[in-house]
C-alpha cells in the first residue's frame, strides 16, 4: 500500500540559478512527514519533482527501490504520488465533479459518463466531510471548501503519497481541526503524508518525523518528539533568530505621516483606521484573505474605495492611481513579484528605472545616466548577478526581491508600503532584507509591511495591526508580542 | 536615494557568476538572440541575392526605388502598429480606415478646390483632413479599448466593417475621383522625387526614424514596451497604463493618415477595394519584423525590413516565372509562418 521513496543528490536549476543542490533523504512508507524550511528553501521545488510537475536537473528519485523520472503529474498520480498545491489547481469555471475527475474522466464509449463521476464525486466528498453538490461551481466555493475538494480529487486517485503544501494557510481553527481528522485517518489507512508548514505547533502536533532543509539543501532528519519548536525554528534558519533582526530604533515623536480613517473596501474591507509616523515600521498580520492588500490597493487607486478619509502628511489624498500615490510620496511594493512587481522578461535597468523614468529623459532616455542608477541600486541594496546586462527573471528570488525593493524607492517614497517582502527569499536574503527595511525606517520613512511571517512581524515592526475578515482586530505594541497572541487575534479565538 | 547596506552586502555586489556552465549557457543565449535579431536581414540579403540571380532587372536603381515607394504605405502604417502590438494591442481596422480617409480626402478636396482659389490650397486642406480623421479614429479606438474596456479586436472588427461600409456608401458603390486640375496638383506628391529618390520613399523614412526615436529613446516608448510585457506590472509601477495605450492607436491612427496622403495623388481615386487587406500586410510586417504579437517587445527596424522583405518576394514573383504572380499571398503566408516558427519560444 504505502511506497517508499528516496531522493538521491536531487539538484534544479532554474535558468542559471541553482535552487536544490544536491538532497538526498529517505521518506518512509506510512509515516507522516513535517517538511520544515523557511520560505525559497526549495521545499516546494523538491516537492513538485516528487509529484511530476518539474523534472530534476541532477541526480534521482527512487520509488520503492526504482529510479523513476515523471514526465507528468499525471505519471506521477499514476504511481500514487499527489500534490496539493498551495494555490489550488482547480479549474473555477468547473463544477466540483468536473475538476475531480479532470484530466482522468470517465467514459461511457466515445462520450463522459456523467452519472457515475457525479456519483463517485459524492462519495468521495462525503469522505472529507464536505456536504456540498458534485455540479456546484467549483468559483463559488469558499477556501477551506476548496481545499476539502483538492484533498477529496487525490482520495478519488487512490494517493498512496499525499504532499500538503501549507494546507491550514487559509483555514480557521475548526477547519483545521478537522483537516487534521481527515489526515489521522489518512494515515491509518497507511498513506504517506509530506506535510510542509510554517506553522510549528501544528507539526509538533501532527508529525512523526521531521525533514528540515535550508537554502536548497538537505540539512537534518530526526523524530519530532525529541525537537522542542524553538530547536526547529534555529534549524530552519540556520542560525539564532535573535541575530536575524536588526535591533529597534524608536522612531521620534511626531505627528503621522500617514493617517487612514474609516477606510472601507467593498467586498475587502470595513472602517479600518491607523496612524503611521515618520520613522515607524508598522505591521499588518492577518489570515490570506483577510482583506490587508486590498485594504492598500484601494488606498493607491487600484481598487473602488467606499468612504473614508486618508490624509498623508495632514493633507486629505485620495489617489485615483499608483501614478498620483507616488507623486505624493507613497510608493508600494506588490505581494505579487512576478504578476505586479517586475517585468520578469525586461533588463534590471529597465525593471529599476520604470518608476521614475523622466529623470533619466533629457528628453532622450539617458541609458548611462540609467546604468549608473543601476549600479548604485546594486550596492546599496546588495543584489548579486552575474551580469548588469541580465533580465530580471535570471535572478534568484531574493534578488528579484532586492531589485523590486530598489524600484520603489527610486522614486524617494515618504511612505512605502512593502507587501510579503521576504516571500520565496532565502535566509541571508531575508536578513539583509530586515536590515534594509529598518534603514529606511531609520531615514525617516513611514514604512508599512504585510506579513504572513509572524516571527517578522514580531522581529522587525514597532507595532502589528491585525486584520481579520475585512475589520482592524487590534493594534499591538511588538514589545512582548507572541505568536500565539497574534494567530488568536486573526483567528478571532482571541 | 536609498540607503547604503552592511559592508558584507556591499563587497556582495556584482560577483561574477562562479558556475562556468551557467556562463557558457548565457553566452550561447545571447549568440542564439543576436542570431535571431538579424534574421530578417539575413532573409532579406539572401532574397536579393536570389532575385539578382533570377533576373538582372531585379538588382536596378529603378526596380529599387519602384518597390520601396510601394512599399511606402505598409511600412508606414506597420510603423505605427509596431506602437500598438508592442503594447499589448492590435488593430485590424487599418486597411478600411485607409480606404474611407482616402474617399473623405477626396470629397472635401473636390467640395473645397472652387472655394479655396487655388489647387494646392485645397491639397493642403485635404492633407490636414487626413491627419485629423486618422488621429480622431485612432482616439475613438483608445477610447472604447481602455476606458470602454472591449478587447482590441472586438473594437477594430467592428470599425474595420463600419469604415468600409462608410466609403462605399459615400462612394455609392464605385469609385470617388479627384478632379483633374486636384490631381495635376497633387501628383507630385507621390510621383515627385527629391535627389533622385521619391517623395513617398523619404517620408517611410521620416516616419521610421521618428518611431524608432520614440519607441527606443523616450520614457514614452520604454512605456509602451512596459506595458505590452506585462500591463498589471506597468499599473502597479505608476506608469499611466491608458494614456500610453490610447496614444499608441492616436500614432497608428496619424500613420494610417499620412500613408493615405501618399496614396490618393497615386490613382487619384478610391473605391471599395481600396486598402483590401493592408490590416494584414502591416500586421505581417510587424510580426516577420521580430516584434511579438504578445507585445512587449517592439522593434522599428525590423518592422521596416519586414515590410521590404513582403514587398520583395511579390516584386521577384513579377519579374520572374518559376512561381505564379497568383501565389504571390501564398508565398508570403508561408514566409510568416517560417518566421513564427523560427522565433518560437522567444520568451
Amino acid at each position: 500500500m504505502s511506497l517508499r521513496v528516496r531522493f538521491n543528490e536531487v539538484v534544479k536549476d532554474f535558468g542559471p540559478v541553482r535552487v536544490l543542490h544536491g538532497v538526498s533523504f529517505e521518506l518512509e512508507p506510512g509515516r507522516m512527514v513535517g517538511l520544515l524550511g523557511e520560505n525559497g528553501a526549495g521545499k516546494s521545488t523538491l516537492m513538485k519533482i516528487l509529484s511530476g510537475y518539474e523534472s530534476l536537473s541532477a541526480g534521482s528519485l527512487e520509488i520503492d527501490g526504482v529510479a523513476r523520472r515523471f514526465a507528468s503529474s499525471r505519471e506521477a498520480e499514476d504511481a500514487g504520488i499527489v500534490l496539493i498545491h498551495q494555490e489550488f489547481n482547480l479549474a473555477d469555471d468547473l463544477t466540483v465533479a468536473q475538476n475531480i475527475f479532470l484530466g482522468r474522466e470517465l467514459r461511457r464509449g466515445l462520450l463522459l459518463d456523467e452519472g457515475r463521476m457525479r456519483r463517485a464525486a459524492r462519495e468521495v466528498l462525503q469522505e472529507v466531510g464536505l456536504h456540498i453538490d458534485p455540479d456546484t461551481r467549483t468559483g463559488d466555493l469558499i477556501v477551506a471548501e476548496k481545499q476539502l475538494v483538492e484533498i477529496a480529487k487525490a482520495l478519488s486517485r487512490q494517493a498512496r503519497l499525499l504532499v500538503m503544501d501549507e494546507p491550514t494557510a487559509t483555514l480557521t481553527p475548526s477547519e483545521t481541526q478537522r483537516l487534521f481528522e481527515l489526515i489521522a485517518q489518512l494515515r491509518a489507512q497507511g498513506v504517506t503524508v509530506v506535510y510542509i508548514s510554517h506553522k510549528l505547533d501544528e507539526v509538533e502536533r501532527m508529525t512523526d518525523e521531521i525533514v528540515v532543509m535550508r537554502d536548497g539543501r538537505f540539512i537534518m532528519r530526526g523524530q519530532t518528539a525529541q525537537h522542542t519548536r524553538h530547536q526547529m525554528a534555529t534549524l530552519m534558519v540556520g542560525r539564532e533568530l535573535s541575530d536575524m533582526f536588526p535591533s529597534r530604533l524608536a522612531p521620534p515623536p511626531s505627528e503621522p505621516l500617514l493617517s487612514v480613517r474609516g477606510l472601507s473596501v467593498p467586498g475587502w474591507a470595513h472602517d479600518v483606521s491607523f496612524d503611521v509616523r515618520p520613522g515607524e515600521i508598522l505591521g499588518f498580520a492577518g489570515l490570506v484573505g483577510a482583506g490587508r492588500t486590498e485594504l492598500f490597493e484601494s488606498l493607491l487607486g487600484l481598487r473602488k474605495r467606499a468612504g473614508g478619509e486618508v490624509r498623508l502628511g495632514g493633507r486629505v489624498v485620495a489617489f485615483r492611481d499608483p501614478r498620483e500615490a507616488q507623486r505624493e510620496g507613497l510608493t508600494y511594493l506588490s505581494e505579487d513579484r512576478k504578476g505586479c512587481g517586475l517585468h520578469i522578461h525586461m533588463s534590471l535597468q529597465e525593471n529599476l528605472t520604470l518608476m521614475n523614468l523622466e529623470r533619466h529623459a533629457r528628453p532622450w532616455l539617458d541609458p548611462r545616466s540609467e546604468r549608473r542608477a543601476l549600479e548604485q541600486a546594486v550596492s546599496d541594496f546588495g543584489i548579486r548577478t552575474g551580469t548588469l546586462d541580465a533580465r530580471a527573471g535570471a535572478l534568484s528570488g531574493g534578488n528579484q526581491q532586492k531589485l523590486a525593493m530598489a524600484k520603489v524607492l527610486q522614486p524617494g517614497p515618504r511612505v512605502v508600503v512593502l507587501d510579503e517582502p521576504t516571500r520565496g527569499v532565502d535566509v541571508g536574503a531575508k536578513r539583509d532584507i530586515y536590515f534594509l527595511i529598518q534603514r529606511l525606517a531609520a531615514e525617516g520613512r513611514a514604512v508599512v509591511i504585510i506579513s504572513s511571517e509572524l516571527m517578522e512581524l514580531i522581529g522587525l515592526c514597532h507595532r502589528v495591526a491585525v486584520m481579520r475578515a475585512g475589520a482592524l482586530q487590534a493594534t499591538l505594541d511588538a514589545d512582548n508580542l507572541t505568536e500565539e497572541e497574534l494567530i488568536a487575534h486573526a483567528t478571532g479565538t482571541h | 536615494m536609498p540607503p547604503a547596506l552592511t559592508d558584507s552586502m556591499q563587497t556582495a555586489a556584482r560577483l561574477p557568476d562562479p558556475t562556468a556552465p551557467a556562463a557558457a549557457r548565457q553566452a550561447a543565449r545571447q549568440l542564439r538572440v543576436r542570431l535571431r535579431d538579424a534574421g530578417p536581414v539575413i532573409g532579406l540579403v539572401l532574397l536579393c541575392i536570389a532575385g539578382g540571380l533570377l533576373n538582372p532587372d531585379f538588382a536596378t536603381w529603378d526596380n529599387a526605388m519602384n518597390v520601396l515607394t510601394r512599399t511606402a504605405f505598409i511600412g508606414i502604417i506597420a510603423v505605427g502598429m509596431c506602437f500598438v502590438i508592442t503594447s499589448g494591442g492590435i488593430d485590424l481596422s487599418v486597411g478600411s480606415m485607409a480606404a474611407l480617409i482616402a474617399g473623405s480626402v477626396i470629397m472635401v478636396m473636390n467640395w473645397v478646390a472652387p472655394l479655396a482659389g487655388s489647387p494646392g490650397a485645397a491639397v493642403l486642406v485635404g492633407m490636414a483632413v487626413a491627419l485629423t480623421l486618422g488621429a480622431a479614429f485612432g482616439l475613438v479606438h483608445g477610447l472604447l479599448i481602455t476606458k470602454g474596456r472591449i478587447e482590441p479586436f472586438i473594437v477594430t472588427l467592428g470599425t474595420l466593417g463600419i469604415f468600409r461600409a462608410y466609403l462605399t456608401y459615400f462612394s455609392n458603390g464605385g469609385a470617388l475621383t479627384l478632379d483633374n486640375t486636384l490631381a495635376d496638383a497633387y501628383g507630385p506628391v507621390y510621383y515627385g522625387a527629391w535627389l533622385g529618390v521619391p517623395i513617398p520613399i523619404w517620408v517611410f523614412a521620416a516616419v521610421a526614424l521618428a518611431g524608432m526615436l520614440l519607441l527606443n529613446r523616450t520614457s514614452y516608448g520604454r512605456y509602451v514596451q512596459a506595458i505590452g510585457s506585462n500591463e498589471q506590472v506597468a499599473r502597479y509601477a505608476a506608469v499611466a497604463v491608458n494614456r500610453i495605450k490610447i496614444w499608441t492607436y492616436v500614432l497608428l491612427g496619424i500613420c494610417v493618415g499620412v500613408a493615405t496622403l501618399l496614396y490618393v495623388p497615386r490613382l487619384g481615386s478610391a473605391s471599395p477595394s481600396t486598402g483590401l487587406l493592408w490590416e494584414l500586410e502591416a500586421i505581417a510586417a510587424v510580426i516577420v519584423g521580430g516584434t511579438a504579437l504578445k507585445g512587449g517587445n517592439g522593434r522599428i527596424v525590423g518592422t521596416v525590413i519586414g515590410a521590404v522583405l513582403l514587398s520583395v518576394i511579390g516584386n521577384i514573383l513579377n519579374l520572374t516565372s518559376i512561381i505564379s504572380v497568383y501565389l504571390n499571398a501564398a508565398v508570403q503566408g508561408f514566409v510568416i509562418i517560417v518566421v513564427a516558427f523560427l522565433q518560437r519560444g522567444r520568451r
